[in-house]
């Protein structure tokens, strides 16, 4: 079972990120996802940038990805994603059924059909193997039941990932809700959200925290934590994604590595890690209810 | 100039009463689903059996009105047969298109029945030429419904760069996220527009009357809070008003209604070639006002779009079965982002 880290979702100066990831190269993390996959407007990093982190890690014995942006709107956002495509030093993951297109067609067979892409069947996700994929995620609101039984279903035998932690990327919009929070429009939103190391936090009228708001994508406020469901994840995972956080980070994934290891059980493992999370865990979706519980089997 | 290439509106009904009056009222086509998990509109008493479904067909198809078929959630692998089911079922009954989501589902509709007409689905959030593109050329699409987040010079250049018919959202309830990948109403209630076809459904909603004011819940959460004098709306996840750094306001969204009357030119010179209505889960009513007046309005710009001018009669119609009694023009308008 391999470890993966997710691309950053936040936006983080460009020496934050840079030091995020010198970090990372010496974490146990088996994959790094890398590229903006949240808003074209953010450029802290470049696209060589990016390359050069890529380059970085795979010389520390890392698997690195380049992520697609997950919603394209322009034609400079194609142009973007036409770039990632035409590199052939690392994977892809595609997040949109753009960046399928474009690897398809560029006979790319060694990409990752990434969780927007609403593999919800394994009809869908043989088309995608079809299509090229080797690797996919399934939508954080599957349950691990429903994907128990799309793999028994005649399912393309590729690697499949389960986001394990981090705050649930919930949805995205034309919309910059870090800009409205300021009164601003997201052409000119003074890029208001750089340094918010974990987003904005959005609470209901009882002070509970519910949301959360980073520039065009929302996600949960609680932190998605399938630390104590691990025995239920090794039936149907190869790999655990880990979403980056303000802090601690590593220490997540030094968690992660010592529970797959078995010298850290998954009960003391997600009690270690309350002491690095953000908010109050939740794991609904995964046992195919509301994502916001907690759920904990009798 | 394209304005002259015909726009078709596209009308919602929920139910048989409702098609028949979209279909009075000038409608070009109705949208409907059948009544389960199937559409994105799966509520309790709406929607159609098969014996209100083979009438309502033979009351448009009589009138020369289309009938499009929404299938547009994803099977999973337990309940695929009731959605392959349900296409076979569409097209016995002889329907016009089935708006799909899926891609799995669209290769099972090409294969199995290669006469039926498939129209992307808004929930398969494809919002640009090459995603387009890519469903064109795997499975024979041939309209696409664009979701609510483009301006409309990038609605423009979609249409410029690809062959498959293009429709866009005029008027109704306003997703603010892409549609098909927002997974607010899942992580709230456990029901989910992508797998129920359901957002913030009514069975979780509780109202409360409470010392500080009316109280909307979805599944406990509080989603708004209504002072003596406020109308209290329902509670849509997107559009109730939350706290962020000490301040309470419509984080996400206000409630209020897209409407996109006042760039119908733009729209037809576009090369637009359907205009959908919103709101299956309304009234007959709304759906008689609704259509009456974009009706009138397609009409005036395939006539002439240059002298087109928004009635303010239409407008005040318009208002009158707007959610929050307002409008926007939504991400057609920059600013709006």
């Amino acid at each position: 079972m391999k470890i993966a880290l997710g691309p950053l979702l936040y936006y983080w100066s460009r020496q934050e990120t840079l030091d995020f990831y010198a970090q990372i190269a010496q974490s146990p993390a088996d994959i790094v996802y890398l590229g903006e996959t949240v808003c074209s407007r953010r450029h802290e990093l470049r696209a060589d940038d990016w390359l050069d982190v890529a380059a970085m890690l795979k010389a520390a014995g890392k698997e690195a990805v380049l992520s697609s942006q997950s919603l394209i709107e322009s034609e400079s956002d194609l142009k973007a994603l036409r770039r990632i495509v035409a590199q052939d030093e690392f994977r892809v993951e595609a997040n949109d059924m753009s960046a399928v297109q474009l690897l398809a067609k560029a006979g790319r067979r060694d990409w990752i059909a990434g969780p927007t892409l609403n593999i919800f069947n394994p009809h869908t996700l043989s088309m995608l193997a079809e299509a090229g994929a080797t690797r996919w995620m399934a939508p954080p609101e599957m349950s691990g039941a429903v994907l128990a039984e799309l793999l028994a279903s005649g399912a393309p035998a590729i690697e499949t990932e389960v986001l394990a932690w981090g705050r649930l990327p919930l949805a995205h919009s034309a919309r910059c809700f870090t800009a409205r929070h300021f009164n601003l429009q997201k052409d000119t939103c003074e890029f208001r959200c750089l340094g918010m190391k974990d987003g904005l936090v959005l609470r209901t009228r009882e002070g509970e925290p519910f949301l959360t708001l980073n520039g065009v994508q929302t996600q949960s406020a609680r932190v998605h934590n399938l630390l104590g469901d691990l025995p239920q994840l090794r039936e149907t995972a190869q790999v655990l994604r880990v979403s980056p956080q303000g802090d601690d980070t590593v220490r997540v994934l030094e968690l992660f590595r010592d529970a797959i290891a078995g010298t850290l059980s998954p009960q003391d493992a997600f009690g270690q890690s309350k002491a690095l999370m953000v908010e109050a865990p939740c794991n609904g979706f995964w046992h195919g209810r509301p994502g916001v519980e907690q759920y904990v089997s009798a | 100039m394209t304005s002259n290439t015909k726009i078709e509106l596209v009308c919602p009904a929920g139910s048989l009463p409702a098609l028949k009056t979209a279909v009075d009222h000038g409608a070009d086509c109705v949208y409907l689903g059948f009544k389960d998990a199937t559409n994105a509109r799966n509520f309790t008493g709406l929607n159609f059996d098969a014996k209100a479904m083979t009438e309502g067909v033979r009351y448009a198809h009589d009138r020369k009105r289309k009938v499009l078929v929404a299938l547009n959630t994803y099977p999973q692998a337990g309940n695929w047969s009731g959605w392959t089911a349900a296409v076979d079922r569409a097209a016995d009954l002889g329907i016009d298109a089935i708006i799909v989501a899926d891609p799995g589902l669209m290769a099972y509709a090409q294969k199995k029945h290669p006469q039926l007409r498939l129209h992307l689905s808004v929930q398969g959030s494809a919002t640009t030429y090459e995603a387009i593109n890519f469903y064109a050329e795997r499975f024979g699409i041939q309209r696409a419904v664009l979701p609510r987040v483009l301006s409309l010079p990038q609605v423009q250049h979609v249409i410029a760069n690809t062959q498959v018919e293009i429709e866009v959202f005029g008027f109704g309830g306003l997703c603010v996220m892409v549609e098909g990948r927002c997974a607010l109403s899942a992580y709230a209630t456990g029901e989910s527009p992508n797998c129920n076809g359901a957002c913030s459904p009514g069975k979780h909603v509780r109202w409360e009357q409470t010392p500080k004011g009316m109280e909307t819940r979805l599944n406990g959460i509080l989603i708004d809070r209504f002072d003596d004098g406020e109308r209290a709306g329902y509670p849509t996840l997107c559009k109730g008003r939350f706290d962020v750094n000490g301040e309470t306001y419509y984080a996400i969204e206000e409630p209020t209604s897209l409407n996109t009357l006042e760039l119908l030119p733009d729209l037809a010179r576009a090369g637009v070639r359907a205009i959908k209505i919103e709101g299956r889960q309304r009234s007959p009513a709304y759906v008689a006002q609704v259509t009456r007046v974009w009706r009138e309005a397609i009409d005036r710009v395939m006539r002439d779009a240059d002298s087109f001018a928004v009635q303010p009669a239409w407008i005040a119609e318009l208002d009158k079965v707007s959610e929050g009694r307002s409008h926007t023009l939504g991400a057609y308008y920059r600013p709006w982002k």
